[in-house]
């Protein structure tokens, strides 16, 4: 079976799964139906592999924000794919795109990294990071509806003291999921409040601790010493925790994200990242270059501001949006 | 790896240049290739560097490039003139309506920075303009968008206006106008939902709004870490609203910036503020120069010297430089420094515009932390005259007594000492930066600036 072919049956797979795919399907919709159209028009255009069709190739990954260098190294090993089994004809060269891609995300690890490593037993700690706006506290929140559906007993700790109205929202969110929320007052710090949670949790007798955090610009070293301590915080009371430490990026960051990615590394040992927003019309192709030169995994997508609005990365389907305005570099060029 | 300046790309082929008589059309190919990479990696929208290029190459294949005895520097001018004429002048003018209130409405995708911009220029009002603004809180959609809002009111002292989450954003704004009449407030500022370009009814709900309350300014509020994705973004809020300029939000982080390039060249308004901070008194002017420079890898020193200016008169900014270019800076001349840093603004926002300052691993573990400046001071009082001219004669008994008497520690002291001699470095690393330039001037300059 080709890689297309595998994934059109994965999708069908999913149609079956209902609920989960639904959501997918329609933060993808637009996706699912014309990758394999654009693809195929980019091939049709280009019978032959040459230095055109790799041009064209190169401007579709890199207006996805999938980076200059990684789109580089990509084109290259593609370059060498094609002389190395010989292809001439652009149709063969499909499923060698699709299956380099994939490739690059999963290495040599299997899907199973794009799940939350939690344990069944004792107390689970989940440490949610990331630059400012980009959806940290409404992840928590979708994040907490979903642990909590899986009958997960879930305590939210409001680790924003800084921003206005961050504590509030964090509370709507908690009533919305029907979990607990431990907050203190604005101003306060944002370590003693994660101690609380702990505490408040381990009392209890809760199987997750999400903890939010403040959103913070990674060049800041302050607060970037700040958010070590709380992590400190949480190894201290809880050997073994955090559990997970997930970064949050904006899937309409452009490069930018490489750096915060490496820097919120470097400060908190991020184990994978959430990539909000990909219901815009923006790719979020950095993750590509992250994976690749970082090793972090995507675990989730947000896909909209709903509660049901964020589902479990799926690199095939990540794939698949990368190419879903394939083609209208065409048009556009013809109206130009 | 990545993210090199653009000056950085093109060592190689000046490197190779230097020396031949003439620039070959294949130099200028090379050239225009890494202007290409450098503008790509700070983000500007792909077609947008595709016109970029063009022109370029068509100003740089001709006689000024090939003539000039530094052709690298020369390119590097070139790029960054049609970057700043693309960016164009600097406007940060806000409309004053004929019939008060004036009212400006702020729109853009979730989580750009509305709320707190909206702050921000109310601030900024009151501060600069004398005004009495009211704030309206049209997002009735995020959770606690309203209370976000009233607490920055409550933080400034202004009034917002609310009618909790079930009313309707447009009859909200219709009411807030009526109150503003009412009470007296010159300008309204609205602040709506964060919404997706392409949400339909959302974008709807804002062209309500406008058709009801005639803004006078309508402003997109736009992250500056976005990607290529921003000519998307700014197009069809431009279309489907003709916005009156823009808002570049957390500028100061260490993004390149490029989206800025890419906002201009599709919707040709002009941007007006930069968010440089959290704080509502954190907008400053935009200022397409430096932006130019920045998304070129230059950094943002002349922000960082127009900062410096401010607050070191003239003669004293160049009796530092000469000490920094002798490197004869001591204690006493720190403590100086510190004063008048102090009155700067955040260490970390002024380190941040230092160029490469996040790739200096000693300026990282420095730690320049505001609530240490008071110890800092505190230890370099304990020092005699003669260790603070010359601090190599600190020795351990020295350092003792120095923390005794500064009521702080013997790690506190050796720590400032090795602050010390890192920030001598530093300062070596930036006056080898205007080598290039030597001769020409003086005064506190940097290369291609
Ligand atoms: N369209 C869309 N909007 C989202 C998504 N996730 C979050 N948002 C919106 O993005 C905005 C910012 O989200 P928050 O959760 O407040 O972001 P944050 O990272 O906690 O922000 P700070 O705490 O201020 O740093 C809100 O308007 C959210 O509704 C998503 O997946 N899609
Ligand atoms: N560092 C920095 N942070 C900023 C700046 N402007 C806004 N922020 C932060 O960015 C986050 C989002 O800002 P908001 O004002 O809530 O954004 P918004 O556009 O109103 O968000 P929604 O209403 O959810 O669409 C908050 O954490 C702000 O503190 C800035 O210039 N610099
Ligand atoms: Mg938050
Ligand atoms: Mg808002």
């Amino acid at each position: 079976m080709g890689f297309m072919d595998k994934l059109k049956a994965r999708f069908k797979q999913n149609e079956e799964t209902k609920e989960v795919s639904e959501k997918y399907q329609e933060g993808m919709k637009k996706t699912r139906d014309t990758f394999s159209g654009k693809l195929n028009d980019l091939i049709a255009r280009y019978r032959k592999v040459d230095e055109d069709f790799f041009e064209e190739l190169e401007e579709v990954l890199i207006t996805a924000d999938v980076g200059v260098s990684t789109v580089m190294d990509l084109v290259e090993e593609l370059k060498m794919e094609v002389k190395r089994q010989k292809i001439k004809d652009s149709s063969e060269i499909k499923d060698v795109i699709s299956e380099k891609l994939v490739d690059i995300y999963y290495g040599d690890e299997d899907s199973s990294i794009q799940h939350l490593q939690l344990d069944e037993d004792g107390l689970q700690v989940i440490l949610v990071v990331g630059v400012n706006g980009v959806g940290k506290t409404t992840s928590i929140g979708k994040l907490a509806h979903q642990l909590k559906a899986d009958g997960k007993n879930v305590i939210l700790a409001a680790g924003d003291t800084f921003r206005a109205g961050a504590i509030d929202q964090l509370e709507i969110w908690g009533e919305r999921a029907d979990v607990p929320v431990i907050k203190h007052s604005e101003g306060s710090d944002p370590a003693a409040v994660i101690y609380d949670g702990i505490r408040a949790a381990k009392s209890r007798e809760a199987d997750v601790l999400i903890c939010d955090t403040a959103g913070r610009l990674q060049n800041k070293v302050n607060l970037m010493n700040e958010l070590a301590k709380v992590k400190r915080v949480i190894e201290r009371e809880i050997p073994g925790a955090p559990h997970e430490v997930l970064l949050v990026l904006d899937a309409t960051t452009g490069q930018n994200a490489l750096t915060q990615a490496r820097t919120f590394s470097e400060a908190t040992d991020v184990s994978g990242i959430v990539l909000t927003k990909l219901d815009g019309t923006a790719k979020g192709g950095i993750v590509l270059a992250i994976r690749n030169e970082l090793q972090i995994p995507v675990k989730y997508v947000g896909l909209g501001e709903g509660i049901n609005d964020l589902q479990q990365f799926d690199a095939d389907a990540f794939v698949f949006g990368l190419f879903s305005d394939l083609g209208m570099s065409e048009e556009s060029e013809k109206t130009e | 790896m990545a993210f090199e300046g653009l000056a950085d790309r093109l060592q190689g082929t000046i490197k190779k240049i230097t020396g031949k008589g003439k620039v070959s059309e294949q130099d200028v190919k090379e050239m225009t290739r890494e202007v290409r990479l450098a503008l790509l990696e700070a983000d500007v929208n792909f077609k947008v560097v595709k016109q970029l290029i063009a022109r370029i190459k068509e100003r740089a294949v001709g006689q000024e490039v090939m003539e000039s005895l530094t052709p690298g520097q020369q390119v590097i001018k070139v790029v960054k003139d049609e970057l700043t004429n693309l960016m164009g002048g600097e406007q940060s003018k806000i409309a004053v309506a004929d019939r008060s209130p004036t009212v400006i409405m702020m729109v853009g995708l979730q989580g750009a920075g509305k709320t707190t911009t909206t702050g921000k220029l109310a601030n900024h009002l009151r501060k600069k303009h004398n005004r009495n603004p009211l704030l309206v809180a049209c997002d009735v959609y995020r959770p606690a968008a309203i209370q976000q809002l009233e607490t920055l009111g409550t933080q400034l002292d202004m009034p917002v206006f609310s009618l909790g989450t079930e009313a309707n954003p447009v009859d909200i704004a219709n009411q807030a106008i009526a109150q503003a009449k009412e009470n007296h407030n010159d300008y309204v500022i609205i602040d709506t939902a964060g919404r997706l370009h392409v949400d339909e009814n959302l974008m709807e709900e804002l062209q309500k709004i406008k058709t009801d309350v005639k803004p006078d300014e309508i402003f997109l509020v736009v992250d500056s870490m976005t990607g290529q994705d921003a000519v998307n973004v700014a197009e069809s809020f431009n279309e489907q609203l003709d916005i009156t300029g823009v808002v570049l939000t957390k500028l100061d982080g260490d993004t390149r910036g490029g989206a800025a390039l890419s906002i201009k060249a599709v919707t040709d308004k002009p941007i007006k503020f930069a968010g440089m901070g959290e704080k509502l008194d954190q907008l400053e002017a935009f200022h397409p120069e430096r932006m130019a420079s920045r998304i070129l890898g230059m950094g943002d020193v002349l922000s960082l010297i127009e900062k410096a200016q401010t607050n070191v008169d003239e003669k004293q900014a160049k009796e530092l430089e000469e000490k920094m270019r002798t490197m004869s800076f001591t204690f006493d001349d720190f403590l100086e420094q510190m004063g008048q840093v102090r009155e700067m603004g955040p260490l970390d926002d002024l380190m941040a515009m230092i160029p490469g300052s996040n790739k200096m691993k000693g300026l990282k573990n420095a730690q320049l932390d505001e609530s240490q400046l008071t110890e800092v001071e505190a230890i370099i009082q304990s020092m005699t005259k003669k260790e603070r001219q010359e601090p190599s004669i600190i020795n351990g008994s020295r350092r003792k007594r120095i923390a005794k008497g500064s009521g702080t520690s013997v790690a506190a002291v050796n720590r400032l000492i090795k602050q010390f001699s890192e920030m001598k470095k530093m300062m070596k690393q930036m006056t080898n930066m205007q080598k290039g330039k030597k001769g020409k001037g003086g005064g506190f300059k940097f290369p291609f600036m």
